[in-house]
């Protein structure tokens, strides 16, 4: 396995063990997912609109503040004895450092993804399972881009004053095209529309991935070196 | 320069500003292997930013900073590979055991026996019964023998200490004075920044006081303490 490689999973490996021990986060981000999806289950009138034509807003909306938790917890628990300075320190390429905590947000993020549909399908009483396939890639493919975005702000802030503040006000305009094309491709998806109709949004999507994986692989090392 | 000509750890011209003011104006520093500078001074002189500087944990606004030659900068892993820094935080996760901490720092170091290199650090701290522990759960004392055991682990040829007495206890200053005399006289050089002058006074063969960012006095470690201290109140009164 190239070096670079063993690093990445290696923090990303610490970074969920860390998670997984101390659970503030996941229980956290949890909680707001079944939160905000009972509040939606109790505002909407079920006889003018349905479930299956609210599921797009009703899961992006909840996908997205979740993974805004997610996000600030990604650089919180490096603060704490400075145990960042170890990893600046260590002989560590930034790139493989970013590319560990992106793997261990993204893992992170799906995983409250994950339960928030099913606490969806729970609340909402939706049948998906045909748009299941599809509405999991689309979710790892908006999720892979956002990600990306999310654990560069998160590094940005963390030094700042009102970091949990300041992160949502810079990333949430950077999360917009990823937002916009998931939720337009989980209303065709269930809608039962031909894949020609998603060509554009998926275009969007994978162009998105691509793009701010690298800028912000690229950028990291400006970021984090005081 | 070839390589292996190099000083351990030189610094030319360092300068570090915070907005407008200026915590280094213009320090130079050289250092062989088996040397030790202890840094003297007042607070605000300099010293915590003049290590975190050595360490590259922070850009010079002006200088440079080279580690056996290679220049010290962030993308360059082969220049921090040798450095060894204990700070004033333990650099500990709270959620991972003392062993696991070790481990994974083993792990980004790239040792090849991570884990009897942890299980010889833990054994050189005198922790090796508090392995299991989480950091949080350790007192002060056995809190900053970790944190010297994380510094320690991969064997630097370059330690960076930031008070690494602090919160000691007797016994374990002076098992940690031996260790770092043992390193010192093997491999390493070693720069110590402290407000005690006689706790690494042994240790030392240079001394220097930062005062208001510039070295106020930089010489060979004089014999004797007392008039050395004199001097170095005469510096930060001056």
């Amino acid at each position: 396995m190239p070096e670079a490689l063993r690093l990445a999973l290696l923090i990303a490996a610490k970074d969920l063990r860390v998670e997984l021990r101390a659970k503030t986060s996941l229980v956290s981000a949890g909680v707001f997912a079944a939160l905000v999806l009972v509040i939606f289950e109790f505002a909407r009138d079920p006889t003018a609109i349905g479930a299956t034509e609210l599921a797009p807003s009703i899961l992006w909306v909840t996908f997205a503040f979740a993974a805004v938790i997610a996000f600030n917890r990604a650089f919180t628990t490096e603060k704490e004895n400075a145990a960042f300075d170890g990893l600046l320190l260590a002989p560590v390429p930034r790139g493989s450092l970013y590319l560990g905590k992106y793997l261990a947000n993204f893992v992170f993020v799906t995983a409250v993804e994950s339960l928030a549909l099913g606490l969806f399908v729970l609340f909402f009483n939706v049948d998906l399972s045909d748009a299941l396939p599809g509405l999991v890639g689309v979710m790892l493919l908006a999720t892979a881009g956002f990600v990306a975005v999310g654990t560069i702000f998160s590094a940005m802030v963390v030094r700042t004053r009102f970091a949990e503040l300041m992160l949502p006000v810079l990333l949430l305009p950077f999360m917009v095209p990823p937002l916009m094309a998931a939720a337009q491709l989980t209303s065709r998806l269930l809608g039962g529309r031909p894949l020609s109709e998603m060509a554009g949004w998926l275009r969007l999507l994978t162009l998105y991935d691509v793009v701010f994986i690298t800028l912000c692989t690229l950028a990291f090392s400006t970021v984090v070196d005081e | 320069m070839p390589l292996t000509e190099a000083p351990l750890l030189e610094a030319t011209g360092l300068v570090r500003a915070y907005g407008r003011r200026r915590a280094l104006r213009g320090v130079d520093l050289s250092l062989a292997a088996g040397e030790t500078l202890v840094v003297l001074g007042p607070n605000g002189a300099g010293k915590t930013t003049l290590l975190r500087l050595l360490a590259g944990l922070m850009r010079p606004t002006g200088g440079e900073v080279r580690v056996m030659g290679l220049p010290l900068k962030s993308g360059d892993t082969n220049a921090r590979r040798p450095i060894g820094l204990l700070s004033h935080q333990s650099m500990l996760y709270d959620d991972l055991t003392v062993a696991e901490n070790l481990l994974f720092a083993a792990g980004l170091y790239g040792l090849l026996s991570p884990r009897e290199a942890v299980a010889r650090a833990l054994e050189e701290a005198g922790l090796s019964d508090r392995a299991a522990d989480l950091p949080r759960n350790l007192s002060r004392g056995m809190q900053q023998r970790a944190a010297i055991a994380r510094a320690l682990l991969h064997r630097p040829s370059l330690l960076l200490l930031d008070e690494p007495f602090t919160g000691l206890d007797a016994s374990a200053s002076d098992r940690l004075r031996e260790s770092l005399r043992a390193e010192t006289i093997k491999r390493s050089g070693m720069v110590v920044v402290t407000h005690h002058a006689a706790e690494a006074w042994e240790l030392a063969t240079h001394v220097g006081v930062l005062v208001g960012g510039r070295w106020a006095i930089r010489e060979t470690r004089p014999d004797n303490l007392d008039h050395f201290l004199r001097r170095y109140q005469e510096a930060v009164r001056a």
